[in-house]
C-alpha cells in the first residue's frame, strides 16, 4: 500500500500526522521545504526577539519523529501528477502516495503596489521572513507596517525589541476594525502608540519609492504623504500557497476547494488548513486561517481517514491574541458592528487596559459572545454558557466562575456586574461566590 | 544550535545604549568589587568592606531601579542571544565563578579568613558570639549565611520590579525574601544569643539532613524546653505541617515560598531560568537520581539510629561512614558546588531538581494526593514554547498545553512563570481541579 503523503509539516499537516498515527499504522510522510521538524509559527516572533532559540519553538524532540514513524521529507513538491499518484518532487526521486494531503499553507497578500519586489519590502509568515528580516536589520532604522491585522502588532513589538523607529498604517479609522468593536479597538490601539508606535489611521499605501540600487527608500499614501523608511512590512493578510497546484487537475478558487470531508475534486487528494477553501457556503470564512482551526480541520480529516467519517463542525468560534502587553480571548460570535437584533454589554476598566463585552440576542437576552482584554477567561466555561444558552444576566452572576486570571490578583466582576446594573436596571444581578470544590473527574 | 539546516539569529544584542544610570552602576559595582577584593587580600581594614558593600548594593539599584520607567509586563528581549544568561563566554565565567567560591567556601575556607574576620561584628551583635572563637580562621557559616541573604535580598528586588505586573510574583517573591532573612538568618543568630540551639525552623528535614540524625536530635532533646520543641517542630513539620500543606496548595507552599535554597534560586537564579533541559532524557535522570538521593538520606538516617541503639556495635563504623559520604557528596557537593555554582549552566534548579530529598518526598506528595496542578485554558495553545523555555525545573509544559491537559507532575514547584509567560492566557495555578470538562 503507499503511503499518506502530507504537503507542509505546519501545525495543521503535522496534527493529521500525529492523529492518524494513534488510529493507524499506515505508512505516514510529510514533505516540508520550510524547515526539517515542525516548529511553532505563532513563535516566530519570540525568536526574533530573542525570547527563544528556533530549538525551543520545535514542540517535539527530533526523535520523536521517527520514533512514532512518521517520515520527514526535507523537499519541496514542484508539481502534483494525479494520473500517476505521484509528487514531482524539486531534488529527490518522485514520491508515490496512497492518499495526499494538503496543508501546504498560505504566503503573505501583495496587491500589485509598484515598488513591492524591492528589497526590503516582505511580509511575515515563515522561517524565509525571519532570515530576510534579520539580514536587512543593520540598514534599517525606520520602518512602514502596513495593514492593521495580528502580524502587523506582531511585526511592530519585534521592530521596536530592535529599537527601529515604526510607523504602522492602518486602512480602517481604527485599529483592526473589521474585527473589534470601537471600544475594543481604540484600547489595543493606545496600547500601540503608547508602545512608540507611529499609528496612522485612514492611510493606506500607494507606492514604494526605491533609491535607485533595488532598495526601499519611502513609501507614498494614497492621501500623498511620502514617508522615508528601509523596512516596508506587508501584513494585510494572507492567502493559499497553491502555485504548484495550477495544472494539477484539482480545483482551485483562492484556495484547494473542499468540501465538510476535506475531499478535493480529485479522489485520494484533501487539503486543510491555511490552503483549502470551503466549496460550500458555511457559517464561517471560507478559507479559515487560524491555528485553531488548522488542528481542528487536522483532527477532523483524521477521523475520515481512519474511518469515522463525519462533516466538519468547527463549534463555538474562539481565538485568542496578544498585543503588546494586552491579552485577548474571544469566545463565541461577537460582531464588530453591534447588529440590530443584539445587545452588547460593554465595561472597560478606569485604566483603559481591560475591558470585557458580553453580546447577546435582544429577544432572550441568550448569550452569544464575548470578548476580554487584560483579563482572563476561561474557554470552557464560556463555550459551555454559550452551548448552554444562558442569559446575560446569568452569565453575569456567575462570572468569577469563568475568570482564568492568577491567584492574587485582582478580581474586576464586581464592578463590572455594578456597570451591568446600571445599563440593565431593569435586569439587576447579583454576583455569585466563585464556586468552590468542583467535583473531580469521574465524581 | 540550530545545524539541522543553518538558521541562525544573532542578534548582536540590545543597541550599545547605556542610560547614565548603568554606565553610574557599572562603575559603582566595579568600585565595591575592587574593595572587596582588598578587604580579602589585607585582611584589616574592615572598613573597605562595608564601603564596598554599599557601593555594590547603591550599583545594583542603579541597576535595576531604572527598570521601573520602563512599562510592566514581560520583558524577555534578547535573553536567549545574550552571553550571560545563555551560557556564553559572561555565563561560563559565573558559573566557574560561583562554584570555584563553593568549593574554597566548603574545603579552604581559612582563605576567606578576611571575610570571615570582616562580618564578624555583626555575628558578634546578631548572635552575641564570635565566628573566631574556638579556631584561629573562624567558621566560615556566618559569612555564608550573611552573603546567601544579601543575593537573595538584592536579587529579590529585581525579581519584585521584573515580575511588579503580577501579584502572584510579587506576594511569592516577598515570601521567599521573608522567610530567607527572618526565619533562616536572623532568628536562628538571635536564638543563639539567647543560649538557645541554632535552629533553622524552615530548613525541613531531609533538607537540612543531620537534623534527626542521634546527634543532633539527642542534643535538642536535652536543651532546656526550647530543644524538644525544636525536636518536635522538626519532626512534626516533616510527618503533619508537610502533608496537609501539601495536600491544599502542591509542594509550591515549600518550594518557591519558603525554602532558603528556593528563595535563591527564584532571586539570583532567576536570570538563568532558561537553561535546564527539557529533554526527555533529562527527566529520566532526575527520576533516577532524585529517588535515589531521598533512598540515601533514610537509610543513612536509620543506619546512624540503629548504630546509636546499638552503641555502635554491630555497624561499627560504617554508618558513620554513611553519614560523612551523604554530607560531602550529597551536602557539599551536590546541593553546593553544583547545585548553585552551576545557575548559569544547567539552570536556577539544579539541587532542587536532581538531587533534595525534600523535594522527592514533596514530589511524591505532589503526584498522589495535592490538589494542585496548573490548568489549561481550553484549546487555545498555541505551542510557541515560552512555558517549557522558562520553566526553571525543565517540565516541557508545552507538551501538557498543546494537547489541553493539566499538569501533575512531581518536580513542579508551582513558581508560576509558565503561567505569567505564556502569550495566551493558557496556563493557571490552581488548588482544586477545576475544570468544566469534568462535570
Amino acid at each position: 500500500m503507499q503511503p499518506l503523503v502530507i504537503i507542509g509539516n505546519g501545525i495543521s499537516g503535522v496534527t493529521l500526522a500525529l492523529e492518524v498515527r494513534k488510529q493507524s499504522d499506515l505508512e505516514i510522510v510529510v514533505i516540508s521545504s520550510e524547515s526539517p521538524h515542525f516548529y511553532s509559527r505563532p513563535a516566530l516572533m519570540y525568536i526574533f526577539m530573542g525570547h527563544l532559540g528556533f530549538d525551543q519553538t520545535k514542540p517535539y524532540e527530533d526523535w520523536f519523529w521517527q520514533k512514532n514513524r512518521i517520515q520527514l521529507v526535507y523537499d519541496h513538491v514542484d508539481a502534483v501528477d494525479i494520473a500517476n499518484q505521484s509528487l514531482l518532487m524539486r531534488r529527490g526521486q518522485p514520491l508515490k502516495y496512497g492518499q495526499l494531503v494538503i496543508a501546504c499553507g498560505a504566503k503573505s497578500n501583495f496587491f500589485g503596489w509598484p515598488g513591492q519586489d524591492l528589497q526590503g519590502v516582505q511580509g511575515l509568515y515563515g522561517l524565509e521572513d525571519l532570515k530576510k528580516l534579520e539580514t536587512l536589520m543593520p540598514s534599517v532604522q525606520n520602518a512602514v507596517i502596513v495593514g492593521g491585522g495580528l502580524i502587523g502588532v506582531e511585526l511592530a513589538e519585534m521592530l521596536l525589541s530592535r529599537r527601529k523607529s515604526v510607523t504602522f498604517l492602518v486602512r480602517e479609522n481604527h485599529y483592526w476594525g473589521n474585527v473589534l468593536p470601537r471600544e475594543e479597538a481604540e484600547l489595543v490601539g493606545r496600547e500601540i502608540v503608547q508602545h512608540g508606535v507611529d499609528l496612522r489611521f485612514n492611510q493606506q499605501l500607494a507606492s514604494i519609492e526605491g533609491d535607485g540600487k533595488g532598495c526601499v527608500q519611502a513609501i507614498h499614501t494614497q492621501s500623498g504623504e511620502r514617508i522615508p523608511c528601509q523596512f516596508v512590512g506587508i501584513t494585510t493578510g494572507v492567502s493559499p500557497n497553491i502555485g504548484f497546484l495550477k495544472d494539477s487537475g484539482i480545483d482551485l478558487a483562492r484556495g484547494v476547494l473542499v468540501n465538510a470531508f476535506f475531499e478535493t475534486n480529485v479522489p485520494h487528494v484533501f487539503a486543510i488548513g491555511d490552503c483549502a477553501e470551503f466549496r460550500d457556503k458555511q457559517d464561517g470564512p471560507q478559507v479559515e486561517q487560524l491555528w485553531y482551526t488548522g488542528k481542528l480541520q487536522a483532527e477532523q480529516l483524521a477521523a475520515n481517514l481512519t474511518g469515522q467519517k463525519k462533516t466538519y463542525q468547527r463549534g463555538i468560534w474562539f481565538n485568542s491574541a496578544k498585543f503588546f502587553d494586552i491579552e485577548y480571548h474571544t469566545y463565541g460570535r461577537v460582531s464588530a458592528f453591534p447588529q440590530t437584533d443584539e445587545i452588547h454589554f460593554y465595561w472597560e476598566h478606569p485604566d483603559g487596559r481591560k475591558s470585557l463585552r458580553l453580546v447577546g440576542r435582544k429577544n432572550d437576552r441568550v448569550l452569544v459572545g464575548m470578548n476580554a482584554f487584560g483579563i482572563r477567561y476561561r474557554h470552557r466555561v464560556f463555550e459551555h454558557w454559550i452551548q448552554a444558552g444562558l442569559t446575560l444576566e446569568q452569565t453575569m452572576a456567575q462570572l468569577l466562575d469563568a475568570n482564568f486570571d492568577p491567584e492574587f490578583f485582582k478580581r474586576y466582576e464586581p464592578q463590572m456586574v455594578e456597570a451591568f446594573n446600571r445599563a440593565f436596571p431593569e435586569h439587576p444581578v447579583q454576583l455569585r461566590r466563585k464556586t468552590r470544590w468542583w467535583p473531580r473527574k469521574g465524581a | 544550535m540550530n545545524a539541522d539546516f543553518g538558521l541562525q539569529f544573532t542578534p548582536d544584542g540590545p543597541p550599545s545604549e547605556l542610560t547614565w544610570s548603568h554606565k553610574l552602576a557599572i562603575a559603582l559595582l566595579s568600585l565595591g568589587a575592587l574593595l572587596i577584593l582588598l578587604l580579602l587580600m589585607n585582611r584589616q581594614d574592615s572598613l573597605f568592606g562595608w564601603l564596598g558593600l554599599g557601593l555594590f548594593v547603591a550599583g545594583a539599584t542603579f541597576w535595576f531601579v531604572p527598570q521601573m520607567r520602563t512599562k510592566p509586563g514581560i520583558r524577555n528581549d534578547y535573553l536567549m542571544v545574550s552571553s550571560l544568561s545563555r551560557r556564553g563566554a559572561l555565563g561560563w565565567a559565573l558559573g566557574l565563578f560561583l562554584t570555584g567560591f563553593y568549593v574554597v567556601l566548603y574545603f579552604w575556607p581559612q582563605y576567606l579568613r578576611g571575610l570571615i574576620v570582616w562580618v564578624d561584628p555583626l555575628k558578634v551583635a546578631l548572635s552575641g558570639s564570635s565566628a573566631l572563637d574556638g579556631s584561629v580562621q573562624g567558621s566560615q557559616w556566618f559569612l555564608y549565611g550573611f552573603l546567601y541573604t544579601l543575593a537573595v535580598s538584592i536579587m529579590g528586588v529585581r525579581a519584585l520590579i521584573r515580575y511588579r505586573h503580577s501579584r502572584y510574583q510579587v506576594i511569592r517573591t516577598a515570601s521567599v525574601m521573608f522567610f530567607q532573612l527572618g526565619f533562616a538568618f536572623l532568628i536562628p543568630n538571635i536564638l543563639l544569643k539567647l543560649n538557645q540551639p541554632y535552629f533553622e525552623w524552615t530548613n525541613i528535614w531531609p533538607l537540612r539532613y543531620y537534623e534527626l540524625w542521634p546527634d543532633s536530635a539527642t542534643y535538642l532533646a536535652q536543651t532546656g524546653w526550647v530543644g524538644p520543641v525544636m525536636l518536635f517542630w522538626g519532626i512534626g513539620s516533616f510527618l503533619i505541617l508537610t502533608p496537609i500543606l501539601t495536600y491544599f496548595f502542591g509542594k509550591r507552599w515549600y518550594c518557591s515560598w519558603v525554602c532558603g535554597c528556593g528563595g535563591l534560586a527564584e532571586t539570583l537564579g532567576d536570570p538563568f531560568r532558561q537553561n535546564s533541559s527539557k529533554t526527555e532524557r533529562a527527566w529520566r535522570l532526575e527520576r533516577w537520581l532524585i529517588y535515589s538521593v531521598l533512598g540515601f538520606i533514610f537509610l543513612t538516617t536509620a543506619l546512624l539510629w540503629a548504630n546509636h541503639q546499638w552503641h555502635g556495635q554491630i555497624l561499627g563504623t560504617w554508618s558513620g561512614k554513611f553519614a560523612s559520604g551523604y554530607g560531602f557528596f550529597i551536602g557539599a557537593i551536590f546541593s553546593g558546588v553544583i547545585g548553585t555554582g552551576f545557575y548559569p549552566i544547567l539552570g536556577s534548579r539544579v539541587w532542587c531538581r536532581f538531587g533534595c530529598p525534600m523535594a522527592a518526598y514533596l514530589g511524591i506528595l505532589q503526584t498522589t494526593f495535592s490538589r494542585f496542578r496548573i490548568t489549561t485554558n481550553g484549546g487555545q495553545c498555541m505551542s510557541c514554547g515560552n512555558c517549557s523555555n522558562y520553566c526553571e525545573m525543565g517540565i516541557d509544559v508545552r507538551a501538557y498545553a498543546q494537547r489541553g491537559e493539566d499538569i501533575v507532575r512531581a518536580s513542579c514547584v508551582g513558581c508560576g512563570i509558565c503561567s505569567s509567560v505564556c502569550p495566551r492566557g493558557v496556563l493557571n495555578l490552581e488548588n482544586g481541579g477545576w475544570s468544566v470538562g469534568d462535570r
